[in-house]
């Protein structure tokens, strides 16, 4: 188990160099910031001595070493756009896209399972048939179009919500929330539904087919014979064992909310590390895009880790180690 | 129920506002990028120059008309030709409360041409700063320097004793690993204090009680909020939650001004767009053409100017919102020539010309184009190539994000290019220095992208940059602006028409470098 969990570790160190590896090898084509930094009377001499100090004039590789070394120390540079340590800028940004992302997650779980269970139940009724037609939507509709729906619907023509922001951040800590405030939750509430749509809807399809799989399962047939009620059938055997595709499913996709929030926080303008990313594309601000995919390429890892540990727990047939183990 | 009350707040905002004009009214609005750094010499961007103006003040300013106006300076005189005498305006005190002096002004102007200062640009020519007395300061110049006063407009002022104490006599270094005091504070002599700031979030600002001058206007706070995407920033005004937007998409400008809560101001950029032509190289890089360059030939420019429909651009790309022009420079800048007519659109002339030069049967070529920096560029570029499909040329469109498009260009990577300028100084001179000079490697021809060189024009231009008889320079001026269009150094296309949108209840002054003046701002 331990020498698992080193090895995953140790992969994970290898993807992250792999990623920054070919970040650096793109960054070449992502534009010039000294052009945007100096404007556009700088004298050529400042130009040249600018980029050589900021060692854009070396091959890619050579950067790619340095940004490794440098990343060894802890140390990811300042940001060339807005001359903040990109350490600090991610530490700021992270809570904002955590909690859009995790509120997405829940979104997607608490509506989606049920959803799912019902669809699975009784799939000939009309709920099921609409809820099903609409899931197509909403994987189809692209998120960018959804918030912007969302908000000319809520914001401009009702005037319920805010188009675009965090509202009032309460600081505990180093971490930032919007949790604790009125304007703070008021505006989480579309970017959240724009996020969380696509698991959701994702999650339903998922939990339905996996339940009529299930009930058609010989044991689903004889805990009925032996005259269990509809609940304990239902949710105590067919529904914990559809649980093991979602845990992974929705465990993977965690890590592409979070990482996708990009376009959700664009259009939101929520002050997360996806619109960070953005930002720094249009500025070729190299040192925040660099740290950015590789805080990114380590969640994937994590969670994938995280994941494959909880296969251990979920599903007793993988603990070849414990002698004894038995299945339900 | 939310709705009931924000309209009794509103209602009661309302009647505080009859009842006392001019108190304390917020102005909250948005733009699609974010300030970048309060230091005012780490980074030279027009919108970061624009927010740091509100907090730091320059000798001089400029008037509703750019004419060239006291700010700190109260008067000054040219003592000796690479001299001049600054007088500065006394009683003046720092948002932290030290006092304004010579000490100030030399301590920015060194600041400000020190090694890692990125606004350098802004002194060129400027040797050194000397104080005289308390107040009285002398710039002393490498030359006759006509636009210094010009150029001092976005030279922003900064206290010695505030940048000792906080450790930033030194302007940011971006390889260091550590930010500046000055990047999220500021402390100037200017009409607002910033209060706080969170990048790409919000940054508030508040009116400095203590202010030498007296505003126009009567925005008492600001409040920004950077919105990256455009359908959001439409839509955060259309429900109020911004007064104004200094970029309104082009698209949305219809919904925009068919609300009865919104208004758009329309006004000239003192930026002209055109088509630079690679008239350097023997051989173009991107077109089969080999051997030569038909670049270099009077008559194939000739051709490619004269097949441009400028108002069929105008008519239907632009909505109207353009003026053709076959001028380097607009209107507001200084130096313009009113008889620099818009060339005349023929494709027949442009057909005939082509085939004196030998190019009967056309020639292939690549337009290079940004997509995201001028309005409608990569549009603009498109409805060129079916223009000059007209005259036998096949163009191939290459349209490319600001980031990588200037990077190209300005290694000279190119054949045929788009380009805008904006005259920073309002001075012909800036343009004609950056634009048409012969590239030089040492600060002329900058932006010459297509190395366009003519000894003529060369020795014109270094004639201007010296005289100080106003008439006289003005005529330079005026023959070199002629010589640069009967040359066609440049395809001229048209000046922009910039949108500003805001609520109805939002007064302000366009100007023509697209630069919001805060103090000239009113909310009714």
């Amino acid at each position: 188990m331990t020498a698992f969990v080193i090895r995953r570790l140790l992969q994970a160190i290898v993807v992250m160099l792999v990623v920054a590896f070919v970040a650096f090898s793109l960054f070449q084509y992502v534009g010039d910031p000294v052009q945007l930094m100096m404007g556009q009377f700088a004298t050529p001499a400042d130009r040249i001595r600018l980029t050589h100090e900021l060692g854009l004039d070396q091959p890619f590789y050579v950067q790619f070493f340095h940004f490794v070394v440098n990343a060894l120390h802890g140390q990811f540079g300042v940001s060339l756009r807005i001359g903040k340590p990109v350490s600090v800028l991610l530490a700021q940004r992270l809570p904002a896209t955590l909690e859009l992302s995790i509120c997405a997650a829940l979104l997607a779980l608490a509506a989606g399972i049920p959803a799912g269970v019902y669809a699975g139940l009784r799939p000939n009724s009309w709920l099921a048939r609409t809820a099903m037609s609409a899931s197509l939507l909403g994987v189809s509709l692209p998120t960018f179009l959804i918030g912007i729906l969302l908000i000319l619907v809520f914001a401009v023509k009702l005037g319920w919500l805010p188009a675009f922001g965090r509202g009032d951040v309460v600081h505990l800590g180093g971490w930032s929330t919007g949790l604790l405030t009125r304007s703070g939750l008021l505006s989480l509430i579309m970017p959240t539904i724009t996020l969380g749509l696509f698991q959701l809807t994702l999650i339903m399809r998922l939990v339905r087919s996996e339940m009529l799989e299930v009930l058609r399962a010989d044991y689903i047939k004889f805990a009925r014979a032996r005259g269990l009620s509809d609940r304990a059938v239902n949710f105590g055997h067919a529904l914990k064992n559809t649980l093991v595709p979602v845990i992974t499913i929705t465990g993977l996709q965690l890590g592409s909310i979070i990482a996708f929030s990009i376009i959700t926080e664009q259009v939101f303008q929520w002050p997360g590390m996806g619109l960070l990313f953005v930002q720094a594309v249009s500025y070729a601000d190299i040192p925040v895009m660099a740290a950015y995919l590789c805080l990114i390429a380590l969640v994937f890892v994590v969670i994938n880790l995280i994941v494959d540990l909880l296969y251990y727990v979920v599903d007793p047939r993988l603990r070849i180690d414990r002698a004894g183990a038995s299945g339900h | 129920m939310r709705k009931g009350v924000s309209l009794c707040i509103s209602a009661l905002f309302a009647t505080m506002l009859v009842a006392a004009p001019g108190y304390a009214s917020t102005f909250r609005w948005a733009s699609q990028g974010d300030i970048l750094t309060f230091d005012p010499y780490a980074q030279n961007e027009s919108f970061n120059n624009t927010f740091n103006s509100y907090v730091y003040e320059s000798l001089v300013q400029y008037d509703k008309k750019f004419a060239v106006v006291p700010q700190l300076a109260v008067k000054w005189e040219q003592i000796a030709p690479t001299q001049w005498r600054f007088h500065l305006r006394p009683n003046v005190k720092f948002q932290e409360g030290e006092p304004f002096t010579a000490d100030d002004v030399v301590f920015s102007i060194h600041r400000q041409l020190s090694k890692r200062s990125m606004t350098k640009s802004y002194l060129v020519g400027v040797v050194d700063a000397k104080k005289v007395d308390d107040l009285t300061v002398d710039l002393i110049t490498d030359g006759p320097a006509p636009v210094l006063l010009r150029q001092l407009t976005d030279v922003r002022i900064m206290s010695k004793s505030w940048c000792e104490k906080h450790n930033v006599v030194e302007v940011q270094d971006y390889v260091a690993k550590e930010e500046t005091y000055a990047v999220s504070h500021a402390n100037g002599t200017g009409p607002y204090i910033l209060k706080s700031r969170e990048p790409d979030v919000k940054t508030v600002m508040e009116a400095n009680p203590h202010w030498w001058g007296k505003p126009e206007g009567n925005v008492t706070e600001i409040v920004y909020t950077p919105i990256k995407s455009a359908a959001t920033r439409t839509a955060a005004l259309l429900s109020g939650e911004v007064d104004f937007v200094l970029d309104p998409p082009p698209q949305d400008l219809p919904k925009l001004k068919s609300d009865p809560n919104i208004k758009v101001v329309e006004g000239t950029e003192s930026r002209t767009v055109f088509i630079g032509m690679d008239q350097k190289r023997d051989e173009l890089l991107y077109s089969n053409v080999k051997g030569k360059n038909p670049f270099k030939d009077l008559r194939v420019r000739q051709a490619l100017n004269m097949a441009v429909d400028r108002e069929a651009i105008k008519r239907t790309l632009m909505r109207g919102q353009s003026i053709p022009t076959g001028e380097l420079i607009t209107p507001e800048v200084y130096g313009y020539d009113p008889t620099i007519k818009v060339p005349p659109f023929s494709v027949a002339k442009a057909k005939a010309l082509l085939k004196e030069a030998g190019y009967a049967k056309g020639f292939e070529v690549t337009l290079d184009c940004p997509n995201d920096r001028y309005i409608n560029d990569a549009l603009i570029c498109q409805a060129l190539t079916s223009m000059w499909a007209k005259i036998g040329l096949k163009v191939k469109l290459d349209a490319m994000p600001k980031a990588q498009y200037f990077a190209k260009i300005n290694k000279l990577d190119t054949s045929l290019y788009m380009l805008g300028w904006a005259v920073a100084t309002f001075d012909a001179q800036d343009a004609l220095i950056n634009l048409v000079h012969t590239r030089d490697g040492k600060g002329s021809g900058e932006y010459n992208d297509g190395s366009y060189s003519n000894p003529k024009m060369d020795a014109l231009i270094e004639k201007i940059k010296g005289e100080t008889d106003v008439p006289k320079r003005l005529a330079l001026i005026h023959d070199a602006l002629r010589m640069h269009a009967q040359d066609v150094a440049h395809v001229m296309l048209h000046q922009q028409i910039i949108p500003w949108a805001m609520r109805k209840n939002i007064a302000v002054t366009h100007s023509a470098d697209n630069r919001l003046r805060m103090w000239w701002v009113h909310v009714n």
